[in-house]
């Protein structure tokens, strides 16, 4: 490398550092591993915790069980098909805890239990609404159809409706709501 | 790997080597490599050159963990705290990143000194290197600026009052002051509209600029070329050159894993702490800013009144100036640091001012009162941190809204405004204790004090504030507390709380008049609104102008004498109308004494006087023309108000 009278250099490179690189590339090389065990040690130092917080929320636990009340379970006396109910539920949403709202159906089973379903679609999560007048479940979105207890009659979803667990305490029905992967056969239940 | 043996041998290159030739053909990524790492140093690698690739380090280490600590952080007064209490207690390696980034910005301070002191000392800024100087004076800025907007961040109680503090300290600034506090709080207090501004500061503005001006350091550097050591000539350099590769990297990285295993054992054997989050009400509290700022915060406690300007704004003003001209003002091409022994010593002298001034300022929050609510606050903050992880509730409809950007205020601080303005601090220190001409603003005091120092000044004056006739106020603990408490929010937007009078707050008999009096002794100041309607005579407490001469000329004269007689603070303690309070009931004393002797002892009180509080009255005499007047006309108290008044004169 050279300088011209102003100061400025010029980048071609001396002959002895050229000759340098040359004879010593065992010693280069060497250089160049310690860089990079150097640079490798600060990447894990920093990048093993970075990767733990950036995928925190996709392997966090969710909230613990809870229950969400119903309604009374004489509500439920007769048995005139599923009846659509809203349950509040504490969620946490991050760093912050939110009430939100589901929907579930509340229907007495063929063996007299009651049985209370996500209104959740297994297929790809539209919300189903029940037809009184087709005495079936539809899914707006794909044309699902469910019968009254939810089995599954036709169309796209690759289960029934989830039924969540349920008990009757004290004259009340209560439920616990959860979510459940899509599109799978079998019921998975997510956090 | 150059261009002859790739032509020499086209067979043996394998797919990694031809795609890299593929890539280079159209970058000139190897050429720019080259250029990279072979910069010629004058005389050789050493061990002093690595602090600028050090800080270039930190900077993108706090870049990485900035932008991570940005996936969970949100800005905005509500939510800010929580955000970061869920990113330290509950996401996994949070509270690593955190403290990293934290411990990175005390890093890069450090790094940032021994930058400076090498470049100063090894006279590297010499020889056409001014442009590369200032832009590195002004990286300097930018990352103060970092530490003082990222310490808001957290919104814990320490974020707050330091930037409560910091952003006043620009107020001092003549002309531009006020207008600056408002732009950087956007507003008068500190809320949400703040966090948003220092975050946009910190996240986006600075780091731009750190960035471009981190480019042109880096152009500069390169343009100008390596300086070498201190004989070497800065412009024509004659010792033999080394390249920066291998040795001078070597060295670098050296120093970069010595600062990431300082920072990575730091931040894993003592990850930094959340305090609770902040409360304006809080009247206790002690800010302290990080350890970097201190030297200028103990260097702020010895200026007041007219000649804080000299020292915030005068004094460090021409330091930036000489820090940002040093290759103007240090022309000459002597490096040599003890052949240029003016600006090596001012240097030196700057240097040392300030470890003096910030171990002076460790050393002084070392005693009594202060070491305690430190100690206090330090153990709030590790209870906080170590607490379990409590998430932020939607606050329900029916739900008071939470009055943001003031927080919670408490009652003790309306209640204390009551005593503001009852006692006529108002009159004085101005609404909201803004100050007028006659005394300063209040604003921050409790910044400046502790509250059991502020309890002492105002039960007992110091000179210069009996000088301008502040008074001693002799309050019960309960109303000291409170006006404390409301001192302690003037400048927020909590000052503005409807104010609750104590006197309400006692017991208030209705006499045989149906008049209400007041049975709490140090209240006795305290005037209570009576309706004039149903009032047969005139009251003692709530006298209106007076009215009793026939002579128009002496109304308005006793008229301007009673402004006096208000705008002075003597009502503080003579009471509204002379009836006595603190002091003695003046009218029995006027009637005493003829006009002569009544100018003298206003104008130069006796020991008894004085060892009450009673300040001279400096007044012309025309305004002491005025005063008499109005004295004359004060009705004498109804005599069963008179051992009330006695039995609270100050011995």
């Amino acid at each position: 490398m050279t300088h011209d009278g102003n100061g400025n250099h010029f980048s071609e490179g001396c002959a002895g550092c050229a000759a340098r690189e040359v004879v010593d590339v065992g010693k280069r090389s060497f250089i160049g591993a310690a860089l990079g065990a150097g640079s490798m040690l600060i990447g894990a130092i920093v990048g093993a915790p970075l990767f733990r917080f950036v995928l925190y929320p996709v392997y966090a636990k969710g909230a613990s069980v809870q229950w969400s009340d119903v309604g009374d379970a004489s509500e439920f006396e007769k048995n005139d098909g599923p009846v659509s109910k809203t349950v509040s539920l504490v969620q946490r949403d991050g760093w912050r805890e939110v009430v939100s709202e589901q929907s579930v159906y509340v229907n007495r089973a063929q063996n007299g239990q009651l049985q209370v379903m996500s209104a959740i679609c297994p297929h790809l999560g539209c919300s189903v609404a029940w037809q009184a007048s087709q005495g079936k479940f539809v899914c707006p979105c794909h044309g699902g159809q469910f019968g009254p207890d939810g089995e599954h009659i036709s169309g796209p979803p690759p289960r029934g409706l989830d039924i969540l667990k349920a008990e009757v305490q004290n004259g009340k029905l209560r439920v616990q709501f959860k979510y459940f992967r899509s599109n799978v056969p079998d019921q998975e239940s997510l956090g | 790997m150059n261009g002859e043996s790739n032509e020499a041998m086209p067979a043996s290159k394998g797919v990694a080597d031809r795609m890299f030739d593929w890539f280079d053909e159209r970058t000139g990524a190897k050429e720019l490599m080259h250029k990279v790492l072979h910069e010629p140093i004058p005389g050789g690698a050493r061990l002093a050159y690595v602090f600028g690739s050090g800080l270039l380090f930190i900077f993108l280490l706090q870049v990485v963990t900035g932008v991570s600590l940005a996936l969970y952080y949100t800005p905005t007064a509500e939510t800010a705290h929580t955000s970061v209490a869920y990113i330290t207690k509950q996401v996994a390696g949070g509270a690593f990143l955190r403290s990293l980034h934290s411990y990175g910005s005390s890093a890069m301070i450090i790094v940032l000194g021994l930058h400076f002191l090498q470049t100063f000392l090894y006279g590297s800024f010499k020889g056409r290197r001014e442009l590369l100087w200032i832009s590195g004076a002004l990286l300097s800025f930018l990352v103060l600026g970092m530490g003082f907007t990222g310490y808001l961040l957290p919104w814990d109680q320490k974020a707050y009052f330091a930037t409560a503090v910091g952003t006043n300290v620009a107020g001092e600034m003549p002309l531009i002051g006020n207008l600056l506090t408002r732009l950087m709080r956007g507003g008068d207090t500190i809320g949400t509209l703040t966090v948003s501004r220092f975050y946009v500061a910190h996240v986006f503005l600075i780091p731009c600029s750190i960035v471009l001006f981190i480019c042109a350091h880096i152009f500069l550097f390169r343009k100008a070329g390596p300086a070498g050591p201190p004989n070497e000539d800065p412009v024509h350099p004659k010792l033999a050159p080394e390249p920066f590769y291998p040795r001078q990297v070597l060295f670098d990285m050296g120093f970069v894993l010595l600062i990431m295993a300082a920072l990575a054992g730091l931040a894993y054997l003592h990850p930094v702490t959340l305090g609770p989050i902040a409360n304006p009400a809080d009247t206790r509290f002690l800010p302290r800013p990080e350890w970097y700022y201190l030297p200028m915060f103990e260097w702020l406690k010895f200026w007041e009144g007219s000649k804080v300007v000299v020292g915030i704004v005068v004094i460090p003003g021409l330091l930036a100036m000489a820090f940002f001209l040093m290759p103007f003002l240090d022309r000459r091409l002597e490096r040599l640091p003890w052949r240029r022994p003016i600006p090596a010593l001012a240097v030196a002298i700057v240097v040392f001012a300030m470890v003096f001034l910030g171990v002076k300022s460790q050393l002084d929050d070392k005693q009594g009162p202060i070491a305690e609510q430190l100690d206090l606050q330090a153990e709030q903050e590790r209870a906080y941190s170590a607490a379990p992880f409590q998430p932020y509730v939607e606050p329900k409809d029916e739900a008071v809204p939470v009055a943001l950007p003031v927080g919670p205020v408490s009652p003790l601080v309306g209640t204390g405004r009551g005593i503001f303005n009852e006692r006529g601090c108002s009159g004085c220190h101005g609404t909201m204790g803004k100050g007028t001409t006659i005394a300063p603003s209040l604003v921050g005091v409790t910044g400046k004090f502790s509250q059991d120092q502020l309890e002492a000044l105002l039960r007992n004056p110091n000179p210069r504030m009996r000088s301008g006739r502040m008074p001693a106020v002799d309050a019960s603990p309960k109303d000291m507390s409170a006006l404390i408490a409301y001192l302690g929010v003037l400048g927020t937007a909590a000052a503005n709380t409807p104010e609750l009078h104590p006197v309400l707050l006692s017991k208030i008999h209705f006499d045989a008049d149906r008049r209400p009096t007041i049975t709490k002794k140090s209240d006795a100041i305290v005037t209570v609104p009576s309706n004039p309607g149903t009032s047969n005579s005139p009251s003692p407490t709530a006298q209106p102008l007076p009215v009793d001469t026939g002579n128009g000329k002496q109304i308005e004269l006793a008229a301007a004498g009673q402004k006096l007689f208000l705008r002075h603070g003597c009502f503080t303690c003579h009471g509204r109308a002379g009836a006595g309070g603190l002091a003695p009931a003046l009218a029995p004393l006027v009637a005493q004494l003829s006009d002569s002797q009544l100018k003298s002892v206003l104008a130069k009180p006796t020991d008894k006087m004085k060892a009450g509080g009673m300040p001279p009255a400096e007044l012309t005499s025309e305004e002491m023309e005025m005063l008499l007047s109005y004295l004359r006309t004060l009705p004498n108290p109804r005599p069963e108000n008179q051992p009330t008044a006695k039995s609270v004169t100050p011995q």
